[in-house]
């Protein structure tokens, strides 16, 4: 009885089955044409981007004559001069310190703050400290830039020599915007560590800061430098703030308390006031080329951290 | 499976970007045909109808951050006039060189722009200049200021050469305190300032090392007002007392004197049109320079009405009474 019963089911079940798969064909092909056609709408923008900034940018060289070396270590720029001089490396220096400078301030800071988060408190970092932080990424970067013209560029003008302007006051504000995503990074990086390393470094005897130092840290390293990196890209792109607080005079300043400019700085004041097409227009679309290859060489070692961190 | 889709894919990047190459001279002509054949229209319509009324279309003007204000404050008002209901009016900044490109590709109906057009459109560019027509709109003064511990107050022309080419670097040399000058800048393809060294210096100031560049004239404002022995230059809408005045060659900046050309810092406010401006973008340029906005909005917002003016300049700077 129990057989022919079981081989009506069986006998049913391939025949529901088709008529249920039916819709999941479509779901499926739905599914994979709506991805797909998402990937290709950003392949497309990125492509786009890339080749309008690039055709600007590679103009400077082909139509006006300006040479990549010169452009690369000239040291005066002087666009709506008599004789037009296109020297960048004023800005690709004022934009490499700044970063540089800025991740120097926030790494610490992110990293232990990250520490303090996951493996002292974590109850307290999870609920409260971490959306604080997280908050910081949501202020508009103009704020960021009136806070520095408004308390940073005063305080410094009262310590050191010189007007407060400078390298010094733009890494400093760019510290505390890049804070937040070296922060995020850094708290995920300690949370997903397995349990077991930690246990049974606690079960071997060590203290919890000989974990954390001899342990928690080094593990984690690549994917803290992974953090550092990616705020370090977000500090070489980011303008407004920057421009409000260094000064943007176009030269190499002798110190850190000195008018200096970066890359975005310099195309932010410039881009809207020079018509499209023109030389000085051409060479600001040059640095930008220059940005965005910067950012590709960014996101090539963030790359390289990552799949050293899963090895 | 892979390879159809990375086929599919490099397919559609070719096309998307064909698209995108045809476009970037393509589009703003579309729109621009757009809304110059519906106000031709409906011009038409109204004609026959006998008044101006029925006009409609939409107008884009886009440029000079400094005119914007007041671009601005006119184009609601104008909005919301009955008369020309049927007008919508956007107004975008991006400043002289955007506004002066836009109008020229046909992406806008109006470029503003803080010098002439002939200033910005050099050399291969040359005659794209003349492709645009000039529309005056109202006049913007300068002054020099400085910070109050700065206890100048009367610079002339060659003192502020010497000041702005970096060959007088502290106060005392031109009649001051012992303090070092910091000089705060407009970045160098800024309208204010080629005004600035056009009217004011005679000659083109240096990016000197140490000295401080910004845009926009409230963060100038605020440089000149903080930093001790900073110099500066500000429309004259922007002066208050946080920052001292300096008279230009013993001649205070004051509108009498502008508007009789005894103070020469000043420019035009300059709406461009490419060729003579369709019924719709006219309408609005004429209730731009009708006396209800230039006794209004333009001395409320610190220009000075371009009819007020007595003296005439043309885009070489020469002066005619």
């Amino acid at each position: 009885m129990e057989q022919p019963a079981v081989n009506d089911q069986s006998r049913v079940k391939p025949k529901t089955e088709r008529t249920m798969a039916k819709p999941h064909v479509m779901e499926e092909w739905v599914g994979r044409v709506f991805t797909t056609l998402c990937i290709v709408v950003l392949v497309v923008t990125i492509a786009a981007i890339v080749y309008f900034v690039a055709s600007r940018g590679l103009a400077t060289f082909i139509t006006n004559g300006v040479s990549l070396s010169g452009l690369l270590s000239g040291l005066k720029w002087d666009p709506e001069g008599e004789i037009p001089l296109y020297g960048a490396l004023p800005f690709i220096f004022g934009s490499f310190s700044t970063s540089l400078l800025a991740a120097v301030i926030a790494a610490p800071l992110g990293c232990c703050a990250a520490v303090f988060m996951t493996q002292i408190m974590p109850g307290l970092g999870k609920r409260v400290l971490q959306p604080v932080i997280e908050l910081l990424a949501g202020i508009p970067s103009v704020v960021f830039g009136f806070v520095g013209l408004s308390i940073v560029v005063p305080f410094l003008r009262s310590v050191f020599p010189g007007q407060g302007i400078g390298i010094a006051a733009g890494s400093i504000v760019l510290s505390f915007m890049i804070l937040p995503t070296i922060t995020t990074i850094a708290t995920d990086a300690l949370s997903n560590l397995p349990r077991g390393l930690k246990e049974g470094s606690f079960a071997l005897g060590a203290t919890r800061w000989q974990t954390i130092y001899r342990l928690v840290i080094p593990t984690t390293l690549p994917a803290l430098l992974t953090g550092v990196v990616l705020g370090m890209s977000r500090a070489f792109g980011e303008a407004l703030a920057v421009q409000m607080v260094i000064g943007n005079a176009p030269h190499i300043p002798h110190s850190l308390f000195e008018s200096a400019s970066t890359l975005t700085s310099v195309i932010t004041l410039d881009m809207g006031n020079t018509v499209m097409g023109s030389a000085h227009n051409n060479a600001l679309w040059s640095l930008a080329l220059i940005l965005l290859a910067m950012t590709f060489v960014f996101v090539f070692v963030v790359r390289f951290l990552e799949r050293r961190n899963n090895r | 499976m892979k390879k159809a889709l990375f086929i599919v894919v490099a397919l559609m990047l070719t096309i998307g970007l064909a698209a995108c190459g045809s476009n970037n001279g393509g589009n703003g002509n579309t729109t621009n045909n757009g809304t110059t054949n519906t106000g031709n229209a409906t011009n038409a319509g109204g004609n026959n109808a006998g008044g101006d009324a029925a006009l409609s279309g939409s107008i884009l003007a886009s440029g000079s951050t400094a005119l914007q204000p007041l671009v601005d404050q006119v184009s609601k008002k104008f909005m919301e006039d009955s008369k020309y209901s049927g007008i919508t009016v956007q107004v975008q900044g991006g400043g002289s060189g955007t506004g002066l490109t836009q109008v020229e590709a046909g992406q806008a109906n109006i470029g503003n722009s803080d010098i002439f057009a002939e200033e910005k459109f050099v050399d291969a560019d040359a005659d794209k200049a003349k492709e645009l027509v000039d529309h005056q709109v109202a006049v913007v003064a300068m002054a020099a200021v400085v910070n109050k511990s700065v206890t100048v107050d009367n610079l002339t022309k060659a003192q502020l050469v010497d000041i702005f080419t970096g060959k007088v670097t502290n106060w005392k040399e031109v009649g001051g305190e012992d303090e070092k000058i910091t000089i705060i800048n407009r970045p160098s393809s800024s309208g204010t300032r080629k005004t600035f060294e056009k009217y004011a210096l005679g000659t083109a100031s240096q990016d000197i090392a140490g000295s401080i560049q910004e845009d926009a004239s409230g963060t100038v404002k605020k440089y000149v007002t903080d930093t001790p022995g900073a110099i500066g230059y500000l429309a004259l809408s922007y002066l208050d007392d946080t920052v001292k005045t300096v008279k230009y060659e013993g001649v205070e900046p004051k509108e009498e004197n502008i508007v009789a050309g005894t103070y020469p810092i000043w420019a035009y406010e300059h709406m461009y049109t490419k060729g003579e401006p369709d019924a719709v973008t006219k309408a609005f340029l004429d209730y731009m320079v009708s006396d209800e906005v230039q006794n209004a909005d333009v001395v409320e917002l610190g220009y000075i009405p371009v009819g007020k003016m007595q003296v005439k300049r043309d885009a070489a700077g020469n002066i005619t009474k």
